[in-house]
């Protein structure tokens, strides 16, 4: 497993205390999970994700990521609709292992209230919730 | 040093008897017909099922050239936490293979079945006074089923009260199969944490307990086995709302004779026969999962219930509000009768069994301590949770210690369960395991340890000496191959 200073965890996006990603694209946002989730969870096996049309609060439980080890929930970093989902994980969950923040996303969201992005965490304040 | 007890063997390679199938080959010969065939209609039949053609020989090597692959509680220690995977004696076998029972039939008649029906109420008399309950049903068929079994009567409870609720509370420390047992009686879980030394803090079920709620399902010990010690105020603040206690009694071989479930506030619970009351355990069960209630929710359990008379035993089928059927007929007979062997064999020596499971899981935490990450420093009850933290900078895992434990010829305990803990490793020694065993599985621990540190790529490629080496679990997942 890595070391907290070999994750790989980009700038210009947002994280949340779940280890979700957010990715903002005008009013559209990208959400994943972590680099640290990824790694910790271990070879992912299925994803199960939402549909398009469906709608969550913040904190949510939006879809499950399953490994050899155990299954974990994903949570909704901020309320909104899903508009569309990555098809690509239906029959290659490793995406999630091998390319987190790019071909490994979930779904994207149109945010209920587009400010609340602006809430989550940045990568310092994500990486001190990981250094407990 | 000891000589390792694990070692290589001669073993079979074996195919799938459906591979090993010659059209024509039998195991029996029937006599030919003397009486004149008479065909049935064609609407009434089909193809015959497609089994396999084989001798009495082809399929006695089969399964006794797989038993050798196999590991189980008669070849080893089996440390898996949470599963209880003490020794069957081999008594109970002896008492339900007698004709008596082999041949029952559960549509015989009462009048010929009495011997049967007086050992399962003097059964549920049994688990009733053990667990501290009023009334027992052994219809459920394991340890889930009996936890739907006990959520149906909750929530027939509440129907009948006028008011049904829609939540049920579950800590983070309870039973995997808990939260879907309640999904099942349309109840949504509240998930609460268990406070920082794995214990539930009675704050945390106040704050979410409500009168919508329909109860709690806790399991105590828990999964971190752990003594849950304010279950008497939780049950008290759930009471105090109307819901109801549900206990998850998988781990009740801490308790057994000490603790009577029905004292402390718990209103419901299932008991596994097949862990606690050291009937067959592995190879798919059957289990035995009875739950017994507190008196006011009798009249909820599954129906028939049994009873005495000065007449004798019988089937009581005015059960009004009975939740119904559970299972065909009256529960995994077979199993039950193997219980019964061991609480009358055991008697009062249930209570040592407890405290020797105790002891010895508190014995392999002490010597274990140091060489593992304990999750809890605290006094555990019959089983104790490690972690692979001290082992994270050999970039050995969990897995990896388990799988080199099979080369020591020990069964791994349960991996990576309960959740709240990170890698955990969790191990129920059981009652049954002598001293020099334990010490020797605590040895082969240690010296596993010692392998992480100078030569973790032995770890990394366990198991070496099973048959079966490392099984590619990502590809099974990944891409199962589900024929036959």
């Amino acid at each position: 497993m890595k070391e907290i200073n070999e994750l790989n965890l980009p700038d210009d996006i947002k994280y949340t205390d779940d280890h979700e990603w957010v990715k903002k694209d005008g009013e559209i946002l990208t959400i994943g999970i972590t680099d640290y989730a990824q790694d910790q969870l271990g070879e992912i096996v299925f994803v199960e994700v939402p549909e398009a049309g469906d709608s969550f609060d913040q904190g949510d439980e939006f879809g499950t990521v399953e490994s050899v080890k155990a299954v974990s929930e994903m949570y909704m970093p901020i309320a909104g609709e899903v508009v569309e989902v990555n098809e690509a994980l239906e029959d290659g969950p490793e995406l999630v292992n091998t390319s987190c923040y790019d071909q490994g996303w979930i779904m994207k969201i149109k945010p209920q209230n587009p400010s609340d992005f602006e809430a989550l965490l940045d990568k310092a304040a994500y990486l001190d919730t990981l250094r407990g | 040093m000891t000589t390792p007890t694990a070692t290589t063997g001669l073993i079979f390679n074996e195919p799938l008897l459906w591979e090993k199938s010659k059209p024509g080959r039998c195991g029996l010969s029937i006599p030919t017909s003397d009486v004149p065939s008479s065909p049935l209609d064609s609407a009434l039949t089909t193809n015959g099922p497609d089994l396999p053609q084989l001798s009495e020989v082809d399929v006695t090597r089969h399964f006794t050239r797989l038993s050798q692959w196999n590991f189980g509680v008669d070849s080893g220690m089996y440390p898996l936490g949470s599963c209880t995977m003490k020794y069957n004696p081999k008594t109970n076998e002896v008492q339900a293979a007698r004709p008596g029972f082999t041949t029952a039939h559960p549509m015989a008649g009462e009048q010929v079945s009495q011997g049967a029906m007086e050992l399962m109420y003097n059964l549920e008399q049994d688990l009733a006074e053990i667990t501290g309950m009023d009334a027992v049903t052994l219809q459920p068929a394991a340890g889930a089923h009996g936890e739907l079994t006990g959520m149906l009567v909750i929530h027939a409870y509440h129907a009948k009260n006028g008011k049904q609720r829609s939540k049920i509370i579950i800590p983070d420390t309870a039973h995997g199969t808990n939260p879907a047992s309640a999904s099942l009686c349309g109840y949504e879980s509240i998930n609460i944490k268990s406070g920082e030394n794995g214990i539930l803090t009675p704050e945390a079920v106040a704050e979410v307990m409500d009168e919508d709620t329909a109860g709690i399902m806790i399991t105590n010990p828990n999964t971190l086995g752990l003594f849950e010690e304010n279950i008497k105020e939780i049950a008290d603040i759930v009471h105090a709302k109307g819901g109801l206690v549900y206990g998850d009694g998988a781990n009740m071989n801490a308790i057994m004779g000490i603790v009577q479930p029905g004292k402390i506030g718990i209103d419901v619970i299932h008991l596994n026969l097949h862990k606690t009351f050291s009937t067959p355990h592995g190879g798919g069960g059957p289990g035995s999962g009875p739950i017994g209630v507190v008196e006011k929710l009798a009249p909820f359990l599954p129906s028939p219930r049994i009873s005495k008379t000065d007449k004798g035993y019988s089937w009581q089928f005015d059960c009004p509000d009975t939740i119904g059927r559970m299972l065909t007929f009256h529960g995994h007979f077979g199993v039950l009768v193997r219980a019964y062997a061991y609480i009358r064999t055991m008697g009062k020596g249930l209570k040592t069994a407890s405290q020797l499971a105790v002891l010895n899981a508190n014995y392999i935490k002490a010597k274990l301590k140091d060489t593992l990450a304990l999750a809890y420093d605290r006094p555990c009850m019959h089983e104790c949770v490690f972690s692979d933290k001290n082992q994270q900078p050999h970039h050995v895992t969990t897995l990896d210690m388990a799988k080199r434990l099979m080369d020591y010829g020990f069964h791994p305990p349960t991996v990576y369960f309960p959740l709240v803990v990170h890698g955990a490793i969790m191990i129920e020694p059981t009652e049954t395991e002598s001293k020099e065993t334990i010490d020797e599985f605590i040895q082969a621990f240690k010296d596993i340890a010692k392998e992480a540190e100078e030569t973790p790529e032995l770890l990394q490629t366990a198991p070496n000496l099973p048959k079966v080496k490392r099984m590619d679990e990502v590809a099974a997942a990944r891409k199962p191959c589900l024929c036959g």
